[in-house]
């Protein structure tokens, strides 16, 4: 490879696809790419948004990246960065970090970072246990919000009462809190975050120092939590699985019987049906508020929109209850099994100094590592989960008054053009005209939908500018897991699309040979056969129900913390994550060999 | 064990009695008696090579022949070492010494009298810390029978007398008197697979890992570089098998039909396959890991597979040295404050 060719290609030789350039214009200038940007070196993330952002959806971009770079820049003060700009062409996602270079300025917030950080780790349980409050307050104030009407006449009981607000304005007020409210949990969401990824890192670079041929997987399996909330969604499932055998329903579970036709068999069965029934709403509230995807785009529903994926798992479960397993979690087998590995590694060390120092940071990984587990439930699942739906309501009140055909349509507009079609409704509502957004909005929807067919069709680069001499911005390092070893291996990319081979992050060891079962949503999820090798964008703790029917794991998206790693690992399966292109280079029903230790997907046929 | 005996059985001997028995018996006793599996085997000690000196002695010097030498002067070493070479081979065992070993042998082969045996030099310098010192003494294999085996023992005798090792002893000022050989004397195994493993990363140090290499037959092939092994790397602790490199192994050293070994062209099916398989790959890696723990330091180890059982047999374990050596100061200290470790990640610019 010549010198020349070591740079990614500039933004501004990026063009919009021809025939969208309307869909583009759509999202708010400053995340449009401008000449000035092809100074900076920007990466496609891929990992949080790996499919074109439909216009509302940006909404997760914004509010993320704003409460990112607010903790990095101005409350916590990490020394070596701000924040995270973002910039977005054909749907996609671009960003870049923002590096702190001069000493003086890395001194000056290294004193800052040390009375605000510090102070954060030194009061963790505290801050934490307090952070669960607000959480959970702010979750029951978006379940507090009121239904959206839009009644023909103001309820004479608001008229008695003396209200002196009507209907309409709710429509705003409710609009405007639920935005209020997402972006609000964004900041709760990044309030630990970085600190807890740091002592993680902190305790990661010294295992690599110590072991340079340690795998990640290692040090990830020394610091995961055995109790983390992401099991809880499945040990729920196998809770429903073994209550179905107990009170004697369980041959209602047949494989690929829908889940309502379940509910509605159940209905029917007497006392023993209504308390199953009973104990699944149980498990519904919260644990079900969790997404079959990561939560970032409107169409990841939650298992209690949908419950095909835990009524997916029911089968399989039900049939090992009854073959005298007892599908509890051996949790303290797990945390013997933990802290023996930890053990093992400390006696491996090469002096005693270097053994009091691991102590400490495996200490501190521990003692933080709980919050960057627990986070997602709570932000990315049920709180999101609440956000899209509540929009998902205004998408079915505008589609009632003829703004666009479906509730779904609302998902096209960005959330300034929503508020717009809300006061067009409300002045509609209180003037007695119609409505101007029936004429407006239909093309526009048409026009964006087509836009993402077409981004969709069309791979973007993975990085765009000059590449950087060394990337060491924390910020990128541990929520990217980007290096310099990975650019190269994107510049390389290029030329290796021939190879049978890809290659991803070792996430759970083992060696498995099978049929591919590609699925790109979660809808297909009724396709996986027993001993298929799972193909797919991302996996998350939603997916648990059917990782006891595959003989291993491939997604694109992921690294050797992520969820599906985790779950992989626990349930022994072999699984290769973060390979980038897995779901369009895999055919459906292709023979392909999983090597979990090295990270390796090979196409066999 | 007792001292002045001649014959000294695997379970009877330790590190402790390497004066006796030499560093490799030592350390074939010491790993027996911790439970590894070892070809069973005997070591006819130095006190037996004292009593064979001292008779040799009798007839002309053998030690102040080699003393009055000097390092520089080529060819009168190069004299010296084919006469003294010649005496040692010429000579037979003092009798009660031939009685004892043919009693041994006997208790060793059991009732098969052709079970061959392998014969190992075992010095009493060797595995100090220059191991290269080592490499200059002699191992047979596939010797049958008591005559030949005594016949191999004064071979490696004779071998502690070759123009190698005689320069060597000169050059380094290593006393004379102080120079005495063990003979290790074991059942010989048939290997359908050996090779090496190392308890510490030979290319990073890492301690983490146990690094395989094997190749179909004896492991002298993997030894002595005529055949490129496959190559492992597993996590000691977790055995994940983070490398697999399986080459194209052309040739393999087997039993020879007159003793000794023979190389031979390994089968087309057979040159291009793992020689090894994941199960003994996890096996071998729990050895390595027993042999680390027992001596607690890292090793560097010979093994075989019997092609016949299966079983898999260590032959030989020596501390690592290179790395060992270049330990330097730790890569982590204890901090007062706990969370001053956290500025390695947020408060450092790493230099391209």
């Amino acid at each position: 490879m010549n010198a020349e060719s070591v740079a990614f290609p500039a933004p501004s030789s990026l063009k919009v696809l021809p025939g969208t350039e309307r869909a583009q214009a759509a999202y708010p200038y400053y995340m449009q790419f401008t000449a000035a940007d092809d100074q900076r070196f920007w990466f496609y993330n891929s990992m949080h948004f790996p499919e074109p952002m439909s216009a509302f959806d940006m909404v997760t971009a914004e509010a993320a990246y704003c409460a990112l770079g607010s903790s990095t820049t101005r409350v916590h003060c990490i020394p070596t960065t701000l924040g995270i700009d973002y910039r977005i062409i054909n749907g996609r996602v671009y960003i870049g970090g923002n590096a702190v270079t001069d000493p003086a300025e890395i001194a000056r917030r290294t004193s800052e970072f040390q009375q605000r950080a510090f102070y954060y780790y030194g009061n963790w349980e505290r801050l934490y246990a307090q952070w669960r409050e607000k959480m959970l307050a702010l979750i029951r104030e978006a379940q507090a919000f009121p239904r959206l009407e839009l009644p023909e006449f103001e309820p004479l009981a608001n008229v008695h009462a003396g209200r002196g607000i009507a209907a309409n304005h709710q429509l705003l007020d409710v609009y405007q809190k639920t935005l209020e409210g997402y972006f609000r949990m964004w900041h709760h969401h990044f309030e630990f975050l970085l600190l807890g990824y740091g002592a993680y890192m902190t305790f990661f670079a010294f295992c690599k120092k110590a072991f340079p041929e340690i795998s990640d997987q290692t040090i990830a399996r020394m610091v995961a939590g055995i109790e983390a909330e992401i099991f809880r969604p499945d040990e729920e499932v196998r809770r429903l699985a073994r209550r179905a055998v107990e009170l004697g329903v369980d041959e209602e579970f047949t494989e690929g019987r829908a889940a309502q036709a379940i509910i509605a068999a159940l209905g029917t069965r007497g006392a023993a049906g209504r308390s199953w029934l009973e104990e699944l709403a149980a498990s519904r509230d919260p644990w079900f508020n969790i997404n079959v995807g990561d939560g970032f785009y409107h169409y990841h529903r939650s298992w209690n929109d949908d419950l095909s994926m835990p009524f997916a798992g029911l089968p399989g479960y039900i049939a090992r209850v009854k073959a005298g397993e007892s599908l509890e979690r051996p949790i303290e087998a797990l945390q013997a099994q933990r802290r023996q590995l930890i053990q093992d590694y400390r006696e491996l060390l090469g002096s005693e100094q270097e053994r009091q120092a691991y102590d400490q940071m495996i200490g501190l990984a521990h003692r933080v590592f709980p919050y960057v587990e627990g986070h997602k439930f709570y932000c990315e699942h049920w709180y999101t989960n609440l956000f899209f739906n509540k929009i998902r309501e205004f998408g079915a009140l505008l589609a009632a008054h003829g703004f666009f055909a479906r509730e779904e349509d609302v998902f096209q507009l960005t959330h300034y053009e929503l508020e717009a079609a809300i006061i067009d409704l409300m002045t509609s509502w209180s003037n007695g005209s119609p409505p101007r957004g029936p004429q407006y909005w239909p093309q526009i929807v048409a026009e964006r939908r087509a836009a993402i067919a077409e981004w969709a069709k069309h791979s973007t680069p993975p990085a765009l500018g000059p590449v950087p001499e060394v990337i060491d911005d924390p910020a990128i390092v541990m929520l990217w897991g980007i290096t310099r070893e990975s650019l190269d291996s994107w510049l390389r990319a290029g030329s290796d699309t021939a190879s049978r081979e890809l290659r991803g992050f070792a996430a759970s060891s083992g060696v498995v040979e099978g049929p591919a079962c590609v699925v790109k949503s979660v809808e297909e999820i009724g396709r996986v056969r027993k001993g298929d090798i799972l193909v797919c964008q991302i996996t998350n703790p939603t997916w648990a129900p059917i990782f006891q029917k595959i003989a291993g794991a491939v997604s694109d998206i992921g690294g050797s913390m992520s969820h599906a790693a985790i779950v992989a690992r626990e349930f022994g399966l072999p699984a290769v994550v973060g390979t980038g292109t897995a779901t369009s280079r895999i055919k459906d029903g292709q023979r392909i060999r999983v090597d979990g230790g090295r990270g390796v997907v090979t196409l066999l046929t | 064990m007792a001292a002045g005996t001649y014959i000294a059985w695997f379970e009877e001997i330790g590190l402790g009695d390497r004066e006796q028995v030499g560093g490799k018996g030592g350390s074939l006793g010491e790993l027996t008696r911790a439970g590894i599996a070892v070809p069973p085997g005997y070591v006819l000690t130095t006190a037996a090579f004292e009593r064979f000196l001292a008779a040799l002695e009798e007839k002309a010097p053998v030690r102040a022949a080699v003393t009055a030498l000097k390092s520089y002067d080529l060819e009168a070493i190069t004299d010296c070492s084919r006469a003294l070479r010649q005496r040692i081979e010429a000579a037979e065992l003092p009798r009660e010494m031939l009685e004892d070993l043919t009693v041994a042998h006997a208790r060793l082969v059991g009732a098969s009298a052709e079970q061959p045996v392998a014969v190992r030099s075992s010095a009493t310098c060797e595995d100090a810390q220059d191991a290269s010192f080592a490499g200059l003494q002699d191992t047979y294999l596939w010797v049958r029978g008591v005559a030949d085996t005594a016949r191999r023992v004064r071979s490696c005798w004779a071998s502690l007398y070759s123009v190698e090792s005689i320069s060597y002893r000169l050059t380094h000022g290593f006393p004379e008197e102080r120079v005495a050989m063990a003979v290790v004397v074991q059942r010989m195994v048939d290997a359908g697979t050996a090779g090496v493993m190392f308890t510490r990363s030979p290319t990073t140090g890492d301690r983490s890992v146990v690094t395989i290499e094997a190749a179909w037959g004896v492991g002298s092939a993997v030894v002595g570089g005529e055949v490129t092994p496959d190559r492992w790397v597993l996590g000691k602790i977790t055995g994940e098998i983070s490398t697999r490199e399986i080459s194209d192994k052309q040739i393999q050293h087997v039993a020879a039909p007159g003793g000794g070994v023979a190389t031979v062209a390994v089968s087309e099916e057979q040159r291009r396959i793992a020689c090894l398989s994941d199960e003994e790959l996890q096996q071998l890696r729990a050895m390595a890991r027993r042999v680390e723990r027992h001596y607690g330091s890292a090793q560097d180890i010979e093994w075989a597979i019997d092609r016949q059982s299966g079983a898999i047999l260590l032959l030989q374990s020596r501390p690592e040295t290179v790395w060992s050596a270049k330990e330097g100061a730790p890569i982590a200290k204890p901090e007062q404050d706990p969370l001053m470790h956290l500025m390695s990640v947020f408060g450092t610019r790493r230099c391209p």
